[in-house]
Formats: C-alpha cells, sequence, structure tokens
C-alpha cells in the first residue's frame, strides 16, 4: 500500500533530496511565475469572469449578513476563506442571527455541503494522475462553480488542457474575489441593486455548461428528472422542515438513477 | 453581538471547515488510492454533471404555482430559455450569460 502512494506520489512531486537540488537550480518563485503566466491557469481564469458577475453580489449580501449577526471581520473572513461555500455560509450567519443551536448549525451546514462528495467523486478520475499532495490542495478548491466549470472543460479533449492549471487558475480567482468581495460587504455595508439580479448569471452558467453536457438520450432522462425533483424538492424545502441542500442531494441522485436506467433500457 | 460566546462561534466555523473540505477531499483522496475508477462506479458518475446542473438550474427558473399562465410567463423561465437557445447554438458560456440577462431585464421590463 505504501509502495503504491509512493509511486503515484513521485509523477509530480520529488522527494525531499530532489526537491532540494530543484531548488538550488531553479528557484521556487520562478517555478510559482510559470506556472501563473502559464496558458491554461490563464484560461481558468477567464472562464471565471461569468461565474464572478452573479458571484460577487452574493460575496457582498453574505458580508452585509455577517456584520448584521454580529460575526467579527475575522470570522467573517475566515468562514469565507475556510469553508468557501456562500449556500452553507448564508445559511449559517442566518441560524447564528437567529440564536438557533450550535448543533444545528454546525448539521445544516454539513447538509448543505454533502452535494460535495458527488462533485469528489465525479472529477476524481481526472485528477488520479497527480501525486497525494497536490490532490489534497485541489480538493480545497472544490465548489459548485468550479466543479461545473471545470468538468464542462474537460469534457473537451480537443482543447487538451493542464487540468490541474485550469482548475487552479479557475478555483483560485473566485476563491480571491469571495474573500475580498465578503469583506467589501462587511466594511462598506453595500450592495448591488438587487433589482439588476445579477444572481442570475450563475444558473446561466451552469445552463452554458449542462446544454452541450446533454449529448444522448440518457443524459437527456437523468437531466429531466432531476430537474423535475429538484423543482418539488426545492418546495417541500421551503414548506416543510427538509433542510435546505438536501433537495438538490435527493433531485441529483433520483436524476443518476434514471439515467443509468434509461441506458440499461437501451443497451438491451 | 449575538447570542453565543466568541469560542462556541469560532468552534462552529473549524468544524464546518474541516468537515466540508473533508467532504471535497472524500473521493478525490480515495480514487487516487486505488489508481483507477471501478467501471460499475464510473457508470454512475458519467450522470452526474447533467443531472447536478440540471437540479442546480431548475429551481432559479421555475417557481411552482397552481396558476400554469403565472409559471410559464416567468421572466426567469423566459430567460432561461433564451439562454438555452443561445448556449445550444454557439455553445459559449460568456455569449449565454449576457443574452440570459440581457432577456432577463426585457422581460421584466415588459412583463412588469
Amino acid at each position: 500500500m505504501s509502495g503504491n502512494e509512493t509511486a503515484s506520489a513521485g509523477q509530480d512531486e520529488p522527494a525531499d533530496s530532489d526537491a532540494r537540488t530543484a531548488l538550488e537550480q531553479n528557484p521556487q518563485g520562478q517555478q510559482l511565475l510559470s506556472r501563473l503566466l502559464h496558458v491554461d491557469f490563464r484560461a481558468g481564469a477567464r472562464d471565471s469572469i461569468g461565474i464572478l458577475l452573479g458571484l460577487i453580489p452574493f460575496a457582498l449580501v453574505f458580508g452585509i449578513a455577517a456584520d448584521g449577526a454580529g460575526l467579527s471581520i475575522l470570522q467573517t473572513v475566515v468562514m469565507s476563506a475556510g469553508i468557501f461555500a456562500g449556500t452553507a455560509q448564508l445559511v449559517m450567519v442566518e441560524l447564528v442571527a437567529t440564536n438557533a443551536g450550535l448543533a444545528i448549525i454546525v448539521l445544516t451546514g454539513l447538509v448543505i455541503n454533502l452535494r460535495m462528495l458527488m462533485y469528489s467523486a465525479s472529477i476524481a478520475p481526472h485528477f488520479t494522475e497527480y501525486g497525494k499532495r497536490t490532490r489534497a490542495y485541489l480538493a480545497y478548491f472544490l465548489t459548485d462553480h468550479v466543479y461545473a466549470v471545470s468538468i464542462g472543460e474537460y469534457a473537451n479533449e480537443s482543447r487538451d488542457r493542464d487540468k490541474r492549471l485550469y482548475y487552479l487558475g479557475l478555483g483560485v480567482s473566485i476563491w480571491l474575489v469571495w474573500v475580498i468581495t465578503t469583506v467589501i460587504g462587511y466594511v462598506l455595508g453595500a450592495g448591488i441593486p438587487a433589482s439588476l439580479n445579477l444572481q442570475f448569471a450563475i444558473p446561466l452558467v451552469f445552463l452554458a455548461i449542462l446544454v452541450p453536457a446533454i449529448d444522448a438520450y440518457p443524459q437527456l432522462v437523468a437531466a429531466l428528472t432531476s430537474a423535475l425533483v429538484a423543482i418539488a424538492a426545492a418546495l417541500a424545502v421551503s414548506q416543510t422542515g427538509l433542510p435546505e441542500g438536501a433537495d438538490l442531494l435527493i433531485a441529483a441522485g433520483v436524476g443518476i438513477g434514471a439515467g443509468v436506467a434509461a441506458e440499461e433500457v437501451m443497451d438491451r | 453581538m449575538n447570542g453565543y460566546s466568541m469560542l462556541s462561534i469560532w468552534g462552529v466555523i473549524v468544524a464546518i471547515a474541516v468537515a466540508t473540505y473533508l467532504i471535497r477531499l472524500s473521493f478525490i483522496h480515495l480514487f487516487g488510492r486505488v489508481n483507477q475508477v471501478p467501471r460499475r462506479v464510473k457508470r454512475f458518475l458519467k450522470f452526474v454533471p447533467a443531472a447536478v446542473l440540471a437540479a442546480l438550474v431548475a429551481p432559479q427558473l421555475v417557481t411552482p404555482s397552481a396558476a400554469v399562465t403565472e409559471m410559464v410567463l416567468d421572466e426567469r423561465l423566459l430567460a432561461g430559455a433564451v439562454a438555452a437557445g443561445v448556449a445550444w447554438w454557439r455553445g459559449d458560456i460568456l455569449l449565454t450569460i449576457i443574452s440570459g440577462m440581457v432577456a432577463l431585464w426585457t422581460f421584466q421590463f415588459l412583463l412588469f
């Protein structure tokens, strides 16, 4: 088991002694700079623009809400930087504002973020070529948006991207803007006029990735089933005690099952 | 200030941050160790993007209502239809966003 580990880790992460000689010959700063300037890193950063358009108003709202709930600026920044999951953060702040129990807050946060298990499983096959440490820091940036845009890009094999650098270009840009905009919202307390509905840009990005992903009949079955269940489940969340985030988990689960079943029927 | 001690808020933040990270890491770590994802698992994973994206989008476009005309004449649903058409036609993310936002503002202006 440990032999397997070192074999996979050795691919892009040199052993300690190698790293030391590499450091002498090629300063790490230079290596980092060349990675930041890499065409695929920049492509990821560029593809984050659409997401950021929708995410900036969201981050401002979160910063304002955190201030309103009596959180300190340090707590707010650590939440954005460390949890890095908008819906969970906003719901957590709402629960703090209503003086909910601590266990309820933690459990709700977990249920909301459980959907990321699916993202982790879905994107994992693209990361198996990387070492353990690389995978550990890549996992940190796995949000709805980073997952969706990356998986859409990876599906287009003709582009032949460096998967890690593209993902990082996207993830780091979104992370930086998310954290900075949270602070702006907290300090200035100013949002973008709600009537502009800029948050609508986010479902539009997902739609832009979803449409080309439906390339076969079973995929269409999966998407339509999931959409219908999601609408019903969202209604259940707003009217019953079903925790937020559970709706997505249920809908996607049923949709995936429907897709697999449809494929089975077609193969017969 | 809120009704919690400073320490308990920090506890909640750290607990959610750590748990969220472990959820994100889960399969990325696991599948990296086994080096190859089992074929049976792949059959399910193939449908994750379409199912998840549809589940993320649909509730943003449709508000369940007893009145069908009210549901169909929703500016978000109409703008979503325009954006889906552009996505299918050109397959460009930025163009899809721009056309969807412009359609949303147009329908908002026309319907209200």
